[in-house]
């Protein structure tokens, strides 16, 4: 699927998921050398620290550092918790780990119970992938049937529950502490923090929170060793990284490359802007994170240190290109209107505000923008920026100061003349190439 | 309230979890109760919470915050389209289009004959499939062109 | 402790404080609406955004823990600027209606708006617009105002103990509602009133009837239950229009029950007497104080000189003031008269002889925060005493604390119960004997020598898991209603001690009304030779002083007190209210003032001695009933009535450290020979169960409309669990002939919260006071 690819290598579809091909693909290597070496956790977490793995779901936090928060001497349960609520606009790679190759995400989390002392784990997955969370359910009788989780993993002292958890239609579950809250069965609103998860998580107990890729991650580094794993990324950016390439290219899909390749490269891998248009800008790191304007995406490299550089984000990794064709303004008011519904509705400034964004951004692109609006949402933008629970609200802000920071020449134009700067000819022309493409 | 079969697979979920912590199987219990009832009256979140041993208005924040419950009567067919932006930049507004004119109805409408509603939905986190459309929230439908529209609406007419 | 910086002052604040904390302990006001001290934090309003030095972002000060060194800027610019964003977020949606909304000059956000809200609105769009929800007649809904700081769903969840209300939906759809579009129902739903920082909940019995800035505001005290909660009157034309809280941290906090909030509505009820009333040859007239006092004085003189004052008997209610309750035993003494009593519900007086002092609660409210383990012997404590209730639910939910209970009723407290014996009445002296045995074969101490031999052979595995419960450091025995009015409560009182000893723990009680401690310690009740309450009425007087109770509705045989003071030859009723019964029975009808006319003083169930002074002048010719007294015991010639206020005849009723004679301790009570009335049943045959429901326990609750029209004040029926009704072949829904003293009919509901062979139905009501006593066998049949 991919140059450099690990999760996603030797795969084949649907057809080799299961637990046989994981194990023909290397698969549980990892898991039964710890446990027959009874490699000491904190060796575990040292090969982690040295491989450089950085969270996958977004903030890209050292995965070693995170796991060696967890408090060693506390007494009782602690839990362990796959993010798989993948509902970033842009973003679908975890959906096909767990489509295709469920068994690393459970090897990946077995081996974190054995780290950090975990005795109970939870997966919780998107709701909208619920063919992706009932196979995750035939993957884990398969592990259990072999031994490979619950009591007494291949025949150890070491025991580890896991499970899967549902979503059913909440963006903001994909924050940690709304993903914990929906787990105790609330309303997936989040948590003030400090106290952190490792802290105070599911259930009032120490837990530690990872991306299905970060799991995902756990089995390689520990089968190839930390240091060949950094080396496949570039300092402080270890691995192979997965990108979902979604908008105007040829081939969308999950590209599995190393951390630091040209973004120009993945664009040609996915088979570079479709029907030969030029680029006009690109969300690299999934819907929160700012556009950037071709010309600035063109010279970057797919790593967490050059993505900042450039003024975005790496984030998950969801890099969704647009066309020529594109209305900026019409694009925008599509990401503001996802804001607007997913807000949690807890605290202020996103509760009110992302609705007042959108309906600012609708009015603009419908005729009915006046003098002054743009200021008005930058101004509301930086009222909502930082003062907000969790990340919802910056998400929320970023691209709309992102989106006028970059293409305020559209947004202007539209307030000005009532249409787009994008001729509506354009526009159409971008529609058709999709509504007939072949599948 | 519930089929014997609902209550023994809400009773699978209750034991994913710690003793004492039944209300962390609500999501699916709800699911489950929504997928044998078709939609969720507020009689059934009231037996559902009972059962979970958690307040009625508990329940009733969780099915009204996650937005595949339904808290209105649906059709036997409800196809929620993807319209986010990189759905949108595929084609996801059009083929909500192309939906409301074949069914005839809106977004949040039902068909007369009770066979199609339709919603507008957000990122399912498959993107890369798009377009991409929910049909009653557990089957994915991807890459959804006229052609393909037009083959899943021929296939639920038929159900 | 730690060292902080806010505003430039350095402040200190203890481990564990927030910067909210901190702030107030430095008196600097930091804006906010969601953050209450009572309540669990929820850091969502955003409105107490402050600079904190190398945070990146403003932080909530309500969330924030106070770390050492740490410098906040509360007024700074960057915290300004955060505050007023977030006001302009709450205002955008908010109706401009403040004209005709009720929290009109007593709102948060109003007051808040002035300082950092805008001059206009950058605002175009549509505002939200909410239905408004139907919560019941006490709490009125506008939804629109709701700025969602979820202060009423946290207060119905976290103290009322019961989830009524909820955010549901999400971002800016979230709305607050309850389940159903149901009516709040808890005893405690007043609160959320003043909780809501905004005109979303208003009370709807003030609704529109004043401004908060024409109001009067005085202070003064509960008159319902035990607590004596502290209260704020609000006054406008001298008339109440409105009762809050007056915090007070060892009593009520920041809470009100629903009837000390609202039972106000009956001051101006039409049921009101404001003039004495005669009656002359059958028929009631309207008559002067004079003549009435005149006919009182010479009747009660004659009687006393002629009869023996052994023939005159004074009957008060425990919601009575110390004043009045002195006086009037003052006044019966002084006629040669023994006869006085306020323990009208009560039946069992053997404890008379034997007790040490008062009956207290033994311990202050503000300890049950530390108690490990608490039996409640016979008590429908959530309803009989809602914030004592309130506490002992926090305390559980939050502390561990290990709540048991023995009694006939079951009904849910809204609290973790560890362990529950729900028995027979006639099984309860029984059960406190188990829970001792199993208590001392817990702790290794032997059970007192005199009671060593009425130990039971079996022990249950309730009384063994409360036993169990006991046994941590801190530990408390409480004594409810039911167990207070028990026909053998002196024996439960000496198990409970017996316990109580044991375990080491406290021994309480918990009260039925204001004055329930207070009475005692005013000596209204009888002396050597004298009649106890039940005694007066089971041994007919010629004359009754009756004093602010009901005749038919406030005794614990409401039947038989009707037949005994209608059998007298006088019967002086003085009451703030009029009723049917009182015409019935009585001679002479007295005007006196409800708590909120005159001054007077409760003593509760700590022992604390609240006094208050008159909110408003009485109604009409309505007088302060100490003031009656005092010329009556001057009309009599009688010495001691010279007293120029209120404060006076406080001081001689509690004169000297009162509280020396707060005393639960009991002395020996020999075992009963089990009274008919608790024989084992026989077929047909139920044990009564009498709650006094809260919203029918004294006149003033039972005429405030609003409050008769919540779930509390449902009609009675005839409660069951599902055994009892398949023995008796009847079922929830059937209408029930049940027959005591007297026949009723009622409707039949299921009730598991009954224990076996118990039928449970209200005492206090109309319905069912031709039943009889409280306690006893019952008949049921299908009709």
């Amino acid at each position: 699927m991919s140059a450099h690819a690990l999760i996603l290598a030797g795969l084949d579809g649907d057809r080799t998921w299961r637990l046989q091909d994981y194990v023909a693909r290397g698969g549980y290597e990892a898991l039964r050398r710890v446990i027959a070496e009874k490699t000491p956790p904190e060796a575990v977490i040292a090969e982690l620290k040295n491989s450089g793995l950085r969270g996958r779901g977004g903030a890209g936090f050292p995965t070693g550092l995170k796991w060696s928060f967890m408090p060693r001497a506390f007494p009782g349960d602690k839990y362990l918790v796959c993010n798989s609520d993948e509902g970033e606009p842009g973003t679908f790679k975890d959906r096909d780990i767990l489509r295709y190759n469920p068994h690393a995400v459970i090897e990946g989390m077995i081996l974190g119970a054995w780290a950090m002392g975990c005795t109970r784990g939870y997966n919780y997955i998107h709701g909208e992938i619920f063919e992706v969370y009932q196979r995750f359910e035939e993957a884990l009788a398969e592990a259990r049937a072999a031994g490979l989780l619950g009591q007494n993993i291949l025949g150890s002292d070491f025991s580890f529950e896991l499970f899967a958890h549902h979503g059913y239609g909440a963006y903001v579950c994909g924050e940690e502490t709304a993903l914990l809250e929906s787990l105790e069965g609330k309303k997936g609103q989040p948590r003030f923090k400090p106290p952190f998860p490792a802290a105070y998580g599911l259930y009032g107990k120490p837990t530690t929170i990872n991306n299905t890729e970060t799991f995902a991650s756990a089995p390689f580094i520990l089968r190839l060793g930390g240091q060949a794993f950094l080396e496949l990324g570039k300092p402080n950016n270890g691995g192979s990284k997965i990108f979902s390439v979604s908008g105007h290219v040829s081939r969308p899909g999950n590209y599995e490359l190393r951390l630091g390749t040209p973004f120009a490269e993945l664009l040609e891998m996915a088979g570079g802007v479709r029907a030969g248009r030029k680029l006009k800008a690109v969300i690299p790191g999934g819907s929160s994170s700012p556009v950037l304007p071709a010309d600035l995406i063109m010279d970057c490299t797919l790593d967490f240190d050059a993505i900042s550089k450039a003024g975005s984000m790496l984030g998950s990794g969801a890099v969704i290109v647009m066309d020529e064709t594109t209305c900026m303004v019409n694009a925008l008011e599509r990401l503001s209107y996802f804001y607007h519904e997913e807000s949690c509705g807890q605290c202020t400034p996103c509760r009110e505000g992302t609705g007042w964004l959108y309906r600012v951004v609708h009015r603009i692109e419908h005729g009915l923008g006046q003098p002054g609006d743009l200021d008005l949402l930058r101004s509301v933008a930086g009222n909502i920026s930082g003062r907000t629970v969790c990340a919802l609200g910056d998400a929320a802000a970023g691209p709309v100061q992102s989106f006028i920071k970059h293409f305020g020449d559209e947004f202007a134009y539209h307030i000005e003349h009532k249409k787009c700067l994008v001729s509506p000819m354009v526009q159409e022309a971008g529609r058709q190439i999709h509504v007939s493409r072949p599948c | 309230m519930l089929s014997q079969e609902s209550l023994q697979q809400i009773d699978r979920e209750i034991a994913k979890y710690p003793p004492g912590r039944k209300q962390s199987a609500i999501m699916s219990a709800l699911r489950i109760a929504q997928v044998e009832k078709g939609w969720l009256p507020k009689e059934v979140i009231e037996f559902v919470a009972a059962y979970l041993g958690m307040p009625p208005m508990a329940a009733y924040e969780v099915a009204s915050f996650y937005n595949m419950y339904d808290l209105e009567p649906v059709g036997r067919h409800k196809i929620t389209v993807c319209t986010n932006l990189p759905c949108a930049l595929s084609g996801g507004v059009y083929v909500a289009d192309y939906l409301k004119q074949k069914l005839g109805i809106g977004f949040n409408e039902t068909t007369p004959d009770g066979k199609f509603t339709l919603k507008e939905g957000e990122c399912m986190g498959a993107c890369g499939d798009a377009p991409v459309l929910l049909h009653n929230n557990h089957r994915m439908c991807s890459f959804m062109t006229t052609e393909r529209i037009d083959q899943l609406l021929a296939e639920l007419e038929k159900q | 402790m730690l060292e902080i910086e806010i505003d430039g002052k350095p402040v200190q604040a203890p481990d564990g404080s927030t910067v909210m904390d901190a702030a107030t302990l430095a008196g600097v006001y930091i804006p906010h609406f969601c953050y209450h001290k009572k309540l669990s934090i929820a850091a969502s309003c955003r409105m107490c955004l402050v600079q904190v030095e190398k945070a990146p972002k403003p932080l909530p000060a309500c969330a924030t823990p106070v770390t050492n060194g740490m410098k906040v800027w509360t007024h700074s610019e960057a915290a300004v600027k955060a505050q007023k964003g977030v006001m302009e977020f709450l205002l955008i949606n908010h109706p401009l209606d403040c004209p005709v909304c009720d929290q009109g000059g007593e709102c948060q956000l109003q007051d808040l708006a002035v300082g950092y809200g805008g001059i206009h609105s950058r605002y175009q769009e549509e505002k939200r617009v909410w239905v408004n929800k139907n919560y019941g007649p006490l709490i009125s809904s506008d939804a629109s105002r709701c700025i969602n700081c979820t202060r009423c769903a946290r207060f119905t969840a976290e103290i009322g103990g019961m989830m009524e209300l909820g955010q549901a939906f999400r971002g800016d759809h979230a709305e607050i509602m309850s389940f159903a579009g149901r009516a709040i129902d808890s005893e405690l739903s007043g609160n959320i009133i003043d909780l809501c920082p905004v005109g979303a909940l208003t009370s709807k019995p003030f609704r529109f009837s004043a401004r908060s800035w024409e109001l009067s505001r005085r202070r003064s005290v509960s008159p319902h239950d035990s607590l004596g909660a502290n209260l704020i009157v609000q006054t406008k034309h001298d008339v109440v229009k409105r009762v809050l809280p007056f915090n007070n941290d060892r009593l009520n906090e920041c809470w009100l029950t629903d009837k000390d909030r609202f039972s106000y509505e009956a001051l101006t009820s039409e049921q009101r007497l404001t003039q004495p009333m005669a009656r002359e040859e059958g028929e009631w007239r309207p008559v002067s104080w004079q003549i009435a006092l005149d006919f009182i004085t010479c009747a009660l003189g004659a009687a006393a000189r002629d009869r023996g004052g052994e023939t005159i008997g004074a009957l008060a209610s425990p919601h009575a003031t110390v004043e009045e309750l002195h006086l009037l035993q003052k006044l019966m003494r002084g006629l040669g008269s023994e006869n006085v009593d306020f323990r009208l519900r009560q039946h069992d007086f053997r404890g008379d002889a034997v007790r040490a002092g008062a009956p207290w609660l033994g311990m202050n409210v503000v300890d049950i925060h530390d108690l490990d383990g608490l039996l409640v012997i016979g008590s429908f404590l959530r309803k009989d005493a809602p914030l004592l209730a309130q506490k002992v639910r926090h305390s559980a939910l939050r502390h561990g604390l290990q709540v048991c209970a023995v009694g006939p009723n079951g009904e849910d407290w809204l609290m973790p119960i560890a362990a529950r014996a729900l028995v027979a009445p006639a099984d309860m002296v029984a059960t406190l004997a188990a829970v001792a045995v199993a208590l001392a074969e817990e702790t290794g101490k032997p059970v007192t020598s005199a009671l060593a031999e009425r130990l039971p052979a079996v022990i249950s595995a309730e009384a063994r898991a409360i036993a169990l419960s006991l046994t941590g450091e801190k530990t408390a025995v409480w004594l409810g209603n039911l167990a207070v009015q028990h026909p053998r409560a002196a024996e439960l009182h000496l198990w409970a001690q017996e316990i109580a000893r044991l375990a080491g723990a406290a021994l309480g009680f918990v009260g039925e009304a204001a004055n329930s401690t207070g009475g005692y310690l005013a000596s209204a009740t009888p002396g050597a030779n004298g009649l106890d309450a039940r005694a007066m009425i089971e041994s007919p007087r010629r004359v009754y002083l009756l004093w602010g109770a009901e005749p038919d509705l406030d005794f614990a045989d409401g039947a038989a007190a009707m037949a005994a003071f209608g059998g007298a030859q006088l019967v002086v009723a003085a009451s703030a209210f009029d009723s049917p019964a009182l015409r019935e029975v009585a001679d002479v009808l007295l005007p006196i003032a409800p708590f909120t006319e005159t001054s007077g003083t409760f003593v509760n169930c700590i022992g604390d001695a609240q006094s208050f002074s008159a909110v408003t002048p009485p109604l009409g010719e309505t007088r302060p009933g100490w003031k009656v007294l005092r010329v009556l015991g001057n009309l009599l010639d009688l010495t001691g009535f010279n007293q120029n206020d209120s404060e006076a005849v406080r001081n001689e009723a509690l004169s000297g450290d009162f509280r020396t004679r707060l005393d639960n301790a009991i002395g020996d009570v020999p075992a009963a020979q089990i009274p008919e009335t608790l024989a084992q049943p026989q077929a047909g045959r139920l044990q009564r169960v009498a709650d006094v429901p809260i919203h029918f326990a004294d006149p003033l609750v039972r005429r405030a409309p609003s409050l008769q029209k919540t779930a509390d004040a449902a009609l009675p029926t005839a409660r069951m669990a599902a055994a009892t009704l398949a023995a008796l072949g009847v079922k929830a829904g059937d209408t029930v002939r049940v027959t005591g003293s007297g026949a009723v009919e009622l409707p039949v509901v299921a009730d598991e919260g009954v224990a076996p062979g118990c039928v449970r139905i209200a005492a206090a009501h109309a319905s069912t006071v031709a039943l009889g006593p409280m306690h006893g066998e019952l008949s049921v049949e299908r009709i």
